[in-house]
C-alpha cells in the first residue's frame, strides 16, 4: 500500500490499520455492526500471507488470536457488545498471561440484543471493568474514519509495548459512515515488531520488565525459547503459582505497567476559543455532534471540545488540567449511554464543579440542536 | 538424537499433583514417548491444556504451553496451529472441558480437521471440582449431583469426532498402554484433526460412587471392558453392549485445514506455491 486518499468506511479503515501495523492473523465471528471488518480480513488476508479463521464464536476468536499472536503473528479480532461479552473470558487471559492482541468493539445498543443493529457507546464500562478479577485496560476511541486508521495502528503498537489486550471501542456511527482518509505511506509508520529476548533460553524470563520498564520481548512458539502462557496465577517464567506474594506482585505488576503508562497512551485534542463558555468532553460518535457545536457555534455560545481519543487509562490529569486552565466553566459530557464517561469526569474534577451529562441512549446519534439546547439551560 | 522421553517431562515438577490411582500420569506418560519416538523437539510442540484435574497436565511437559480458560483449549490450539501450521499442537482436556463446556469448539475443530491433536483423559466425571457428572457420564450413574443415578446420558466422544469429520478417531485406556502409546503415535502424525480418547480412573470420586473404590477396582474394570477394534467387530450385540472398541476406530482421508488455506493463499498471491 502506498500513501493514498480514499474515501472509505471505519470498519475498512480499521482493516487498513491493522494490515499496515503488520496483522497477519484475524479470527471472528461475524456480528452487525462488525462485518465489514471480517469480510474485509478474510478478503485481504490471505493475499499478504496471512490468515483468517472464522471461529464457532466470540469465545473462540478471542481465544485463537491469543494462540496466533503467540506463534508471533499480531493478531486481531472485531465484534460488537453481545459478541464482546463472550471475549471477556479470553480478554482476561490475554492480560494475565500478557499476550499482545487487538480487539475492535463496533458499539450497538444493547441491553442483550437491543435494538440490533442501531448505534450506542454504552460498552465503556464493559471494556474496562467486564473480564472478572483486578486488571487495567486499555481502549482507544475513533470519531472519524481516519482516526480507525490511526488508531487501529496504534492499538497494535501499545499491545506490542505492554503486552497488553488493546480495544477500539468505535461504533456503529463510526463504523459505517464514509469519509475521506489519508493512508499514509508505509514507511511512515514504522509500526513496532516483536524482537527476540536480550537474554539465552535458559535465562529468559518471560513476566518480567526489561531495562525501558516495559515487558521483556515475547518471543514465538517454536523458538529456542519456551514459553508458558498461563491463566493461573503463576511464577515469572508462567509456572503456576499459589504464593500469595507472587500473586500480589504479579497482579500490581499487570495493573501497574497500563496506569503507570497513562501519559503517554493518553491521547486527546482540545478545539474551540481560548475562554470557551462551556467545556465539552466526549469520545467517538457523541464528539462528532459535540464538534458540530465547536465548529459552528449557535451565536449566543462559545463551547470547547476536549476530545477523548484514550477513554483508559482514564487521562485523569489531562482533564484536570483542561478543566482548571477554564476556572468556573462548566463541563457537559455528552455520550450515547445514561452515563460512563461522565462519571469518571465527576470523579476527577470534584463534587464542587459543574459537571453534567448529556445522555441518550434510543439508538440515535445525539444531534447538535438537542445538545445545544442542553448547553444553553447549563450556560444560562 | 535422544529418543528419550525424559526431555518432555519436568522432573523437578514431580511427584504428580493428581491423586493415587489417577490415571492422568500414564496419559502424559504415553504422549511423552509417543513425541520421542517421532523425534518432535520440545519446543516445536505446543501443548494447550484447560481447567479441571488434566488441565493440569502441562504443569510437568518440558514444551510450550497455553494453560487456558475451562473448555478453550481447542480454541487456543485453533489459533496456534492456523498461524503456525509447521508447530506440533496437542491439547489435553478432560471430559469436562472437551466435552461439556467445550463440545462447541470440539466439533468446529474435528469439522475444519484442523491440525490439533486431542488428548481427553476421560475420567467420566469432574474430579476437580468434587465428582460432579459431566458429558460422557453414563446413564444411571452416580456422581455428587446425581446422588439417584445420572438422568442424561454420556456423549460416546469418539462418535461424535467421527460424526463431526475427524480424520483420525482412537479410543484408549490407562490399562492398555501399548494400545495408547501407538494411538499417539499415529494421531501426532496425522496432518488434520485427531481424537485420542483415554478411558482414565478416578477411584477418589467416579470410582467410589460407581462400585470401583481402589486403584485395582478401576484398572481391572478398564482391562475387562477394553477390546481390540479387530476383536470386538467379532463379538455378539449383547458382548458389545457390555464392551468398547480401543485402537484407532477410524480414519478419513481428506486435506486438513492448513493445506486448505494455503491453496486460498496461493491463489491470492500471498505465499508461493
Amino acid at each position: 500500500m502506498s500513501a493514498q486518499r480514499s474515501f472509505v468506511q471505519g470498519n475498512e479503515a480499521v482493516v487498513e490499520g491493522a494490515l499496515a501495523a503488520g496483522a497477519r492473523y484475524f479470527a471472528g465471528y461475524p456480528i452487525t455492526p462488525s462485518s465489514e471488518i471480517a469480510e474485509m480480513a478474510a478478503r485481504k488476508l490471505p493475499g499478504v500471507g496471512g490468515v483468517y479463521m472464522q471461529m464457532e464464536d466470540e469465545i473462540a476468536s478471542m481465544a485463537a488470536i491469543i494462540g496466533a499472536s503467540l506463534t508471533g503473528k499480531k493478531s486481531f479480532t472485531a465484534t460488537s457488545g453481545p459478541g464482546l461479552s463472550l471475549m471477556l473470558e479470553n480478554l482476561g487471559m490475554a492480560i494475565m498471561a500478557e499476550v499482545p492482541c487487538v480487539i475492535v468493539d463496533v458499539q450497538r445498543s444493547g441491553p442483550s440484543t437491543g435494538l440490533a443493529t442501531k448505534p450506542a457507546q454504552a460498552d465503556v464500562m464493559m471494556a474496562r471493568w467486564g473480564s472478572h478479577g483486578d486488571h487495567s485496560a486499555i481502549v482507544l476511541a475513533p470519531s472519524s474514519v481516519q482516526e480507525c486508521f490511526d488508531l487501529t495502528v496504534r492499538a497494535f503498537d501499545l499491545a506490542e509495548q505492554l503486552r497488553h489486550p488493546v480495544l477500539v471501542l468505535s461504533d456503529a456511527i463510526v463504523g459505517h459512515m464514509r469519509e475521506d482518509v489519508h493512508f499514509p505511506e508505509p514507511e511512515a509508520l514504522d509500526p513496532i515488531t516483536r524482537r527476540d529476548p536480550d537474554v539465552g533460553p535458559e535465562e529468559y524470563v518471560m513476566h518480567a520488565d526489561g531495562a525501558d520498564g516495559l515487558p521483556v520481548p515475547l518471543p514465538p512458539f517454536g523458538s529456542k525459547y519456551l514459553v508458558r502462557a498461563n491463566s493461573s496465577a503463576h511464577d515469572p517464567s508462567g509456572y503456576p503459582s499459589a504464593d500469595p506474594g507472587l500473586a500480589r506482585a504479579n497482579i500490581r505488576r499487570l495493573h501497574d505497567k497500563v496506569e503507570d503508562a497513562v501519559e503517554w497512551i493518553s491521547d486527546y485534542s482540545l478545539i474551540g476559543p481560548d475562554e470557551p463558555d462551556v467545556l465539552l468532553i466526549s469520545y467517538g460518535a457523541s464528539a462528532r455532534t459535540a464538534e458540530q457545536l465547536v465548529v459552528d457555534p449557535p451565536t449566543d455560545s462559545r463551547p470547547a471540545l476536549l476530545k477523548l481519543r484514550t477513554l483508559w487509562p482514564f487521562p485523569d490529569r489531562v482533564i484536570r488540567d483542561t478543566v482548571a486552565s477554564f476556572p468556573g466553566v462548566p463541563v457537559v459530557v455528552p455520550e450515547m449511554n445514561l452515563g460512563q464517561i461522565v462519571r469518571e469526569v465527576q470523579r476527577v474534577v470534584g463534587k464542587e464543579h459543574p459537571c453534567y451529562g448529556y445522555h441518550r441512549s434510543d439508538g440515535q446519534p445525539i444531534e447538535p440542536g438537542e445538545l445545544h439546547r442542553f448547553v444553553e439551560d447549563v450556560v444560562t | 538424537m535422544s529418543r528419550s522421553y525424559r526431555k518432555y517431562l519436568l522432573h523437578d515438577k514431580f511427584p504428580l499433583f493428581w491423586c493415587g490411582g489417577c490415571g492422568n500420569g500414564i496419559i502424559i506418560a504415553s504422549l511423552a514417548r509417543a513425541l520421542a519416538r517421532l523425534g518432535v523437539e520440545p519446543h516445536r510442540v505446543v501443548a494447550t491444556t484447560g481447567i479441571g484435574c488434566f488441565g493440569k497436565a502441562d504443569d510437568y511437559l518440558a514444551t510450550n504451553s497455553i494453560h487456558g480458560t475451562h473448555g478453550r483449549a481447542l480454541a487456543f490450539a485453533s489459533g496456534v496451529k492456523g498461524a503456525n501450521p509447521d508447530l506440533t499442537v496437542v491439547s489435553l482436556m478432560g471430559d469436562g472441558d472437551c466435552a461439556t463446556i467445550g463440545g462447541n469448539h470440539f466439533l468446529h475443530a474435528a469439522r475444519r480437521n484442523i491440525g490439533i491433536t486431542a488428548i481427553v483423559s476421560n475420567n467420566l466425571n469432574y474430579g476437580m471440582t468434587g465428582g460432579q457428572y459431566s458429558a460422557t457420564t453414563p446413564l444411571g450413574e452416580y456422581s455428587s449431583t446425581s446422588l439417584y443415578g445420572n438422568p442424561e446420558e454420556g456423549f460416546d466422544l469418539c462418535e461424535v469426532a467421527r460424526a463431526a469429520g475427524a480424520s483420525l478417531v482412537a479410543r484408549g485406556t490407562v490399562y492398555h498402554v501399548g494400545v495408547l502409546d501407538r494411538a499417539l503415535e499415529e494421531a501426532l502424525q496425522n496432518p488434520g484433526f485427531s481424537l485420542v480418547e483415554v478411558m482414565s480412573s478416578c477411584p477418589v470420586h467416579y470410582g467410589r460412587r460407581n462400585r470401583l473404590p481402589s486403584p485395582v477396582d478401576m484398572m481391572n474394570h478398564w482391562k475387562t471392558r477394553g477390546v481390540p477394534i479387530s476383536r470386538f467387530a467379532k463379538l455378539s450385540p449383547e458382548k458389545q453392549m457390555e464392551h468398547f472398541p480401543i485402537g484407532v476406530l477410524h480414519r478419513r482421508d481428506r486435506d486438513d485445514f492448513a493445506t486448505r488455506y494455503r491453496r486460498i493463499q496461493q491463489d491470492a498471491g500471498g505465499v508461493r506455491s
